[in-house]
């Protein structure tokens, strides 16, 4: 038996949400008395480094037909190896990756699925996971019955932990299906933090009155390090591009901190960004619905508190 | 061309969410229902598209009980030829996917389109799996497609940012945001969708390998601390001391 960990790379490093799904199958592995191995696919970081989070063995399958996403590829090279190796638990993250594969896997290895799990397995007599439903207004506990299960994990969930030493690495011979899918071309948001995997964001709304006024947004956001998002009425009117969407209908996204600016707060605004850890609100109306899910509200002109707060923020800087 | 367009039913997204006496299930009473966004918005009116511009046929495919039909009926007024629907009270992504792929395996379709998550449940599952029970390839996150040759050139979202694939038809692949433009069904829609068939059939046997068993309501937030709109610092060295996060 065995906890299988997908490990995903970009450009040949792994991504810090690789660490995250393999201190998740570590205390996997605990919870099960097992151990916890990882996978990595295609050009990949450094393998052995997987171990210092808790993998036991590395499993690497350096095919360049992998060095691109090709769902059916990842699927069955991931199944081969979670048969070859046993697994009962197949970990992934709930990214962009692993939500393309995360259904065509548990298809193939007639497993039970949770897809977008917060917390820990328990496994008191039954394997049970939670994770968010109704776009984060709900929990639900999923109890999975099957033999083996795939479980993808949300981001910025679990902090990596070190918990060991790089790990031995294996060259695993799979048998790579022909790629029925040509990659054209890529077109990567360039510069910034990707918004899925931010731990702080800016987020602004039609408070902003137009797109020539987001100067003030992306020099905060700069500032200090973080993504920008927009609500969907600033997308839909091309204020700003559509990836920055975030809500019920665009991107959900966890981050430590979530800056609201100019943003009223509607149920499917919130519904993308209410799991944040920490909310603040700038709006200039004392009864906009965010100030009820926030954390810290300055109710004022935005275009009076966003200066001052990057002045603050300048000065903090300077200070330490 | 034959597409199939998987639909699906949620509450809509202004819905109070609430649970039975012991959390084991969602509570219906006096919620409003819809067709999944996703599905609607951007996967049923591409379709449509191309028909439109290629000739063929669209249907429709959900797997649920009678009171579906309304949803269905909505998607069969925004154009949609024909529709299925496989009698029974799902439980399961996987459960779905197998009466889909049960559905779609014999019929000759050469694009399965469906949302890229439900905004109940979530998952981003169906779509991979019903590729997998057939044998297709799959493509998430579908932005944009346009039919070329034998196939269709797809720009799909990926982590940080798009990419842009070729893949040779038949294919399965979920819709999201900028497929199309949502539509309104007219009135002269709405009056043809009343005579279009649903064809309900039975489901075929499968054992769910998850099931939920238990809801619970996210902790509740503590009260939004005001601060002064003069003092930002204060706010900074709160998120830095208090939230201990910049
Ligand atoms: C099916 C469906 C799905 C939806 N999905 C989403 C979704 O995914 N994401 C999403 O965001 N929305 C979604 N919506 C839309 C949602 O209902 C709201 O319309 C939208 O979120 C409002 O955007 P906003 O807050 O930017 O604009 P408004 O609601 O117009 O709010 C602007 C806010 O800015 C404040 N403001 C104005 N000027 C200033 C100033 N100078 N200083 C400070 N504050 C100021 C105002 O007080 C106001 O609160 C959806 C709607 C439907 C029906």
């Amino acid at each position: 038996m065995s906890v299988l960990v997908f490990a995903e790379s970009q450009g040949g490093q792994f991504k810090k949400s690789a660490f995250e799904a393999v201190t998740y199958g570590y205390k996997t592995a605990q919870v099960l008395g097992t151990e916890c191995i990882a996978i990595c696919l295609g050009e990949a970081g450094n393998a052995a480094d997987l171990g210092n989070y808790g993998a036991s063995k590395v499993l690497s399958v350096a095919d360049s037909a992998l060095n691109t996403v090709d769902s059916q590829a990842y699927t069955s090279v991931i199944a081969q190896a979670a048969e070859k190796n046993g697994a009962s638990v197949v970990v992934l993250m709930h990214s962009a990756t692993g939500k393309g594969i995360v259904g065509g896997l548990s298809a193939r290895l007639n497993a039970g699925s949770a897809p977008g799990v917060n917390q820990i397995p328990t496994n008191d007599g039954a394997f049970r996971v939670k994770k968010n439903v109704f776009s984060g207004k709900a929990i639900a506990e999923v109890e999975l019955t099957s033999d083996v299960k795939v479980i993808s994990v949300m981001g910025n969930s679990f902090q990596p932990e070190v918990v060991g030493s790089p790990a031995t690495v294996e060259t695993f011979a799979a048998d790579v299906p022909a790629a029925r899918i040509t990659v054209k071309s890529v077109d990567k948001v360039q510069g910034s933090v990707p918004l899925p995997e931010a731990e702080i964001v800016v987020s602004a709304g039609r408070g902003m009155k137009g797109p020539e006024n987001w100067g003030i947004i992306e020099e905060l956001a700069e500032l200090i390090g973080a993504a920008t998002a927009c609500s969907r009425p600033v997308a839909d009117t091309d204020w700003r591009p559509h990836h920055e969407h975030v809500g019920q209908t665009g991107v959900a996204i966890r981050p430590n901190l979530y800056f609201a600016i100019g943003i009223s707060g509607a149920i499917q605004h919130l519904a993308g960004v209410n799991s944040s850890k920490v909310i603040v609100v700038i709006n200039k109306d004392p009864e906009a619905p965010f100030f009820k899910a926030a954390d810290y509200g300055v109710c004022a002109d935005l275009f009076d508190v966003v200066p001052r707060l990057i002045e603050a923020f300048k000065k903090r800087k300077a200070n330490s | 061309m034959k597409l199939l367009v998987c639909v699906s039913k949620t509450p809509d997204t202004t819905a109070k969410i609430s649970f039975n006496a012991d959390n084991s299930e969602f509570n219906g009473a006096g919620v409003q229902y819809i067709m999944n966004p996703y599905d609607e918005w951007y996967a049923l009116v591409r379709a449509m598209e191309l028909k439109e511009a290629t000739g063929g046929t669209v249907t429709l495919i959900n797997v649920g009980p009678a009171e579906n039909d309304t949803v269905i009926r909505k998607g069969l007024a925004i154009g949609a030829d024909d529709a299925i629907r496989i009698n029974c009270n799902p439980k399961s992504s996987l459960y779905v996917a197998k009466q889909i792929a049960e559905f779609a395996k014999d019929g000759g379709f050469d694009i399965v389109f469906c949302g890229k998550e439900t905004i109940d449940y979530n998952g981003s599952e169906v779509g991979g799996m019903v590729a997998e029970y057939l044998g297709m390839p799959f493509i998430s996150f579908a932005s944009k497609l346009e039919m070329d040759g034998n196939g269709a050139t797809i720009t799909r979202d990926i982590d940080g940012g798009k990419e842009t694939v070729g893949v040779a038809t038949p294919f399965v692949v979920s819709a999201a945001k900028g497929l199309a433009e949502q539509r309104i069904p007219n009135m002269r829609g709405i009056m043809q969708a009343r005579r279009k068939p649903i064809d309900v059939k039975e489901p075929v046997a499968f054992d769910d390998l998850s099931t939920v068993v238990s809801y619970d309501m996210p902790p509740a937030k503590a009260a939004c601390k005001m601060l002064d709109p003069e003092d930002m610092d204060e706010l900074v060295r709160l998120l830095h001391e208090e939230a201990k996060i910049i």
